[in-house]
């Protein structure tokens, strides 16, 4: 047992990939099993905040773009699930491990979407953060998981772009659509940079993660380049983050910045935001309401089978 | 009633003159879902013009652990690969 963990170990060093029926420790099953369909629950009710504003978007060019940004995160949440699933858990599990809240999804997902301007701030700012995070992962040490992100990071980039293009959009027009770009980068700031997780110093998962190369760079890292990358696109929008200890840092090359609101994202991470229930309930009604649908679609695929079976015979 | 519906591979054509390359799997009750429900996923930005699908079930794999026996007997066949044979520069289209 300690050979193969070692041997593992040596694999994972010499920057080689594991695929799904190669000999793992069954704890990088687990851990990957834990993050890789935490990160599909989080692109599946990821699409709740946004569907809130389909019908209400702006004009018929924003409302496709919007429509197919959501595609493509049910798209991304299966690609994420499959790969979750060449793990040895089943799909049946792992809604059910949401749905009972055993696993997590990301805690942005939990603020509300109150106005337009906030389709524009998660496209920027949450796509944005997502990205950073996915882009290291395309080259993390699991086979499936790495080809899932490489797709996912390739039909992402446009995500973005559209968010930060419905943000210059409003910062280009009235003096009020300014002043709502500018609340929903209040509101949505802080949030985005707890998207990381916790500061390396409390990372649980951190440094198991780092040793096997599931997660090459730590939340801290990539926080801060997140916020070094953001800062000169909020400047080209006019408008400003809601962080007054924000300032550029010469002798490190980035930017400082203040204190996170860590109880704040415990809090929603434990279930307390102001939407966990409502989007929780929602995954759950669609799979309950949906019950009918698979069964039918199965007792179908049976029954046509069985005809097709019974022609063989008499032929 | 509670039964999850098969896993399929899918295989995708990028072009016509190249071959169908897995990209992928989705559960479907059938092959005519499966490969609606492939469109759907896989090819939302032209990535195909043609798609397989087969349940995973069908699927035989080499043993990950058997890779020695099975590969390494390749490896000191040096005599299967044409720069093998040492040949006067002058000979040419060869």
């Amino acid at each position: 047992m300690q050979d193969l963990e070692k041997a593992f170990q040596a694999r994972i060093d010499a920057g080689e990939v594991i695929e799904p029926r190669d000999w793992m420790p069954e704890k990088y099953r687990k851990t990957n099993i834990r993050q890789i369909s935490q990160h599909a629950h989080s692109e599946v009710v990821g699409m709740l905040p946004e569907g809130n504003w389909i019908t209400r978007a702006p004009s018929l060019r924003r409302k496709v773009a919007l429509l197919a940004k959501i595609q493509d995160e049910a798209g991304h949440g299966l690609y994420l699930y499959s790969a979750a699933e060449t793990l040895g858990i089943s799909r049946d599990e792992l809604y059910d491990q949401l749905h009972t809240g055993k696993a997590k999804y990301s805690s942005i997902f939990n603020y509300p979407s109150l106005t337009w301007a906030d389709m524009g701030a998660i496209g920027w700012l949450v796509d944005g953060a997502a990205i950073v995070n996915q882009v290291m992962l395309t080259r993390t040490s699991f086979g499936p998981y790495a080809r899932a992100m490489v797709r996912i990071c390739k039909e992402e980039s446009f995500h973005q772009r559209q968010g930060y293009e419905i943000m210059l959009t409003l910062c280009k027009g009235t003096e009020v659509q300014k002043q709502m770009a500018q609340d929903a980068l209040n509101r949505w700031w802080w949030p985005s940079l707890m998207m990381f997780g916790p500061p390396d110093a409390e990372s649980t998962h951190t440094e198991q993660s780092m040793k096997w190369r599931i997660k090459r760079k730590s939340n801290d890292e990539l926080r801060q380049y997140f916020i070094d990358m953001t800062i000169p696109q909020a400047e080209v929008l006019g408008i400003t983050v809601p962080d007054p200890d924000l300032k550029w840092n010469e002798e490190r090359g980035h930017y400082d910045f203040g204190e996170i609101d860590w109880d704040e994202f415990w809090q929603v991470v434990k279930g307390h935001g102001p939407c966990n229930k409502q989007r929780l309930d929602a995954r759950k009604n669609a799979w309950n309401e949906g019950e009918w649908v698979r069964d039918a679609a199965v007792a179908y695929a049976e029954k046509q089978a069985n005809k097709q079976e019974q022609i063989a015979v008499a032929g | 009633m509670k039964k999850e519906w098969p896993i399929w591979e899918v295989f995708i054509r990028t072009k016509n003159g190249l071959e169908h390359r897995h990209v992928g799997s989705l559960h479907a009750t059938d092959s005519k879902m499966a490969i609606e429900n492939a469109r759907d996923v896989y090819t939302r930005r032209q990535e195909g013009v043609s798609i397989w699908v087969v349940e995973s079930k069908y699927i035989s794999a080499s043993n990950p652990d058997n890779g020695e026996e099975l590969f390494d007997p390749a490896k000191d066949k040096a005599y299967r690969h044409p720069t093998f044979y040492k040949l006067p520069d002058e000979v040419k289209h060869m």
